[in-house]
């Protein structure tokens, strides 16, 4: 598309404050992480690495980290296994229905977080379930299922289905061919859905605050200290913490789907 | 039989059977979808024509309309119920402006390489904790903030923004931006170069292509990023709690209050039943404009 030189520029700096307002918070985050003072003014005059360690060895910040990660594996898990098999059957199969199925499948993103979670609590209420960590994991399992599925058919539909018949017909059985042929060439879509799932887990606040009962994971940590005004530096220090934790999966999952075209995990991953 | 003749006669058998292998692989994902989430749908739905017993605080299985009627007399929920829609549409609005012209930069007018660092970019606000977000822009807004910081040294006036509706309007916005982004982004790349030239060739300006050949073709893909921010700012409670001042209170905030301290479950399940309802004609809505390939 022609564009004349003032309508690029216009855009390019229209772009330029976009990435601004985007990037900007993230590294107050950062800054502030940092800050000596207990109650946060800017600008900043003391500068300290302490409230990491403040953290890390806080207990209760210590027992919320290891429930978000493992309700965050044991989720991730249940989403690998659930999501895969459902992109092969929508993948290889006309069935009726079979849009209502990926209707479905969208449902518990598309609806707002706090029907999927009153939802739960309505059910484990009635049926006389207590909160656990497994009351978590089901409610996090719900909504990771779909990125999971993402972003198996996303590459499905990419592979074609004669190396499969090539497999058969050379004698393969069937789980020969889909330990041989069809999990070679899914394996990185399947990881990268599986750690885009472990992220959005990890990070979840809504839909934890109805199924977690009295247990905290570190998002209602944060959420707890943030609200009550109190441990403010510390929370600072969390924070970073977890956008890294978050971040760096997320990296990986990026690097693993690039070759098929860039912003293809991030548009499977909402 | 030997072991291995077994498995290839099952093999054999599934092969021939392609509908069996159907029902195998799919069977346990609907299950999980009906028995745990449609299940909890449907009785949180039914819950919401019960009530609860004021004094022992158990649910008493009634059938009533009580709790509807409630929402739709008592004027706090109707203000509730229309503070969130507008700011829904106020975010939405503001997240299309920002991120169509963003969108097409990044996918019709930069060179590859930028485009591929802007994209790294854009995951890390796309996945940057949720509460990590809000809690920076309560350090940006608050009176003693990096804004009136920045601005004091500057020798403005200071804004004071913090606990407003503004605040939380430029926080959501903030927040979704990137939900909006990249789903318009998907659709300006599915857009081909051929089509653009060809608009060109046929002697239109680059206003005209944009106005009748980019937008009807990106549309789904807005509407589809729409459905994101208005279901998000739908369901939330967390924003309004920590960012927004007195009387900012949302649908979210509602439930919220009623589930987990009022331990009203049934009146939280009436609320819900509103936030659905809206998502669903808003989804129909959707559905009309095809935005549900762009998902």
């Amino acid at each position: 598309m022609k564009l004349s030189r003032f309508t690029r520029a216009g855009l390019a700096t229209f772009a330029a404050c976009v990435v601004f307002f985007l990037i900007a918070p993230l590294l107050v985050i950062l800054l502030f992480a940092f800050d000596a003072s207990n109650v946060q003014t800017f600008p900043i005059h003391h500068w300290t690495t302490s409230w990491f360690s403040v953290a890390w060895h806080d207990p209760a910040v210590r027992s919320a980290l290891w429930l978000s990660v493992k309700a965050g594996v044991l989720a991730t898990a249940i989403a690998l296994i659930l999501g895969t098999m459902v992109a092969f059957g929508i993948h290889r199969y006309r069935f009726f229905g079979r849009d209502t199925v990926s209707l479905l499948l969208v449902l518990p993103i598309a609806l707002p977080g706090i029907v999927t979670g009153l939802a739960l609590q309505s059910a484990f209420n009635l049926v006389g379930i207590p909160f656990s960590i497994y009351t978590i994991v089901i409610g996090h399992a719900t909504f990771c299922i779909v990125v999971v599925f993402n972003n198996v058919v996303a590459r499905l539909r990419r592979t074609s289905t004669s190396l499969m018949e090539a497999s058969a017909d050379l004698g393969a059985s069937p789980l020969q061919t889909f330990r041989l042929v069809t999990l070679p060439t899914i394996s990185t879509a399947v990881i990268a859905g599986g750690l885009l799932a472990f992220a959005l887990s990890f990070d979840e606040v809504i839909v934890t605050t109805f199924t977690a009962g009295a247990q905290n994971t570190l998002p209602l940590w944060i959420f707890g200290a943030i609200r009550l005004g109190q441990q403010l530096p510390e929370v600072n220090a969390v924070v970073v913490g977890v956008v890294l934790l978050t971040l760096i999966p997320i990296a990986f999952a990026a690097r693993m789907s690039s070759g098929e075209g860039t912003g293809r995990s991030t548009r499977s991953s909402i | 039989m030997s072991d291995r003749g077994l498995r290839q006669r099952a093999g054999a058998a599934l092969w021939r059977r392609p509908w069996l292998r159907g029902v195998l692989t799919l069977s346990p994902p609907l299950l999980w979808f009906l028995v745990i989430y449609l299940a909890s749908l449907v009785v949180m739905l039914v819950t919401a024509f019960f009530t609860v017993n004021s004094l022992t605080g158990n649910v008493v299985y009634q059938w009533t309309w009580s709790n509807f009627s409630q929402i739709l007399t008592q004027s706090v929920y109707g203000s509730i119920i229309l503070r969130t829609l507008l700011m829904a549409i106020a975010v939405t609005i503001t997240d299309i402006l920002l991120a169509l012209p963003f969108a097409f930069f990044l996918a019709k007018v930069v060179s590859r390489r930028w485009r591929q660092l802007l994209l790294g970019l854009l995951l890390m606000p796309l996945w940057a904790s949720y509460l990590a977000k809000v809690y920076a822009w309560i350090n940006i807004l608050s009176n003693k903030g990096v804004l009136p910081g920045i601005e004091s040294k500057l020798g403005i006036a200071p804004t004071h923004i913090a606990y407003t509706n503004i605040a939380m309007w430029i926080v959501f916005s903030y927040l979704w931006l990137p939900f909006m982004i990249v789903p318009i982004y998907g659709a300006f790349e599915r857009v081909p170069d051929s089509l653009l030239e060809a608009s060109s060739d046929l002697g239109a300006g680059s206003w005209i292509t944009f106005r009748w050949v980019l937008l009807p073709m990106v549309l789904p893909g807005i509407v589809a990023g729409s459905i994101f921010t208005f279901s998000l700012t739908l369901g939330d409670f967390i924003t309004p709690l920590l960012i927004g001042g007195s009387n900012s209170d949302f649908i979210g905030n509602a439930i919220y209050d009623s589930a987990l301290n009022g331990g009203n479950l049934p009146f939280a399940a009436a609320l819900a039943f509103v936030s659905i309802a809206i998502m669903a004609i808003y989804l129909l809505l959707a559905r009309f404009a095809g935005a549900f390939e762009a998902l």
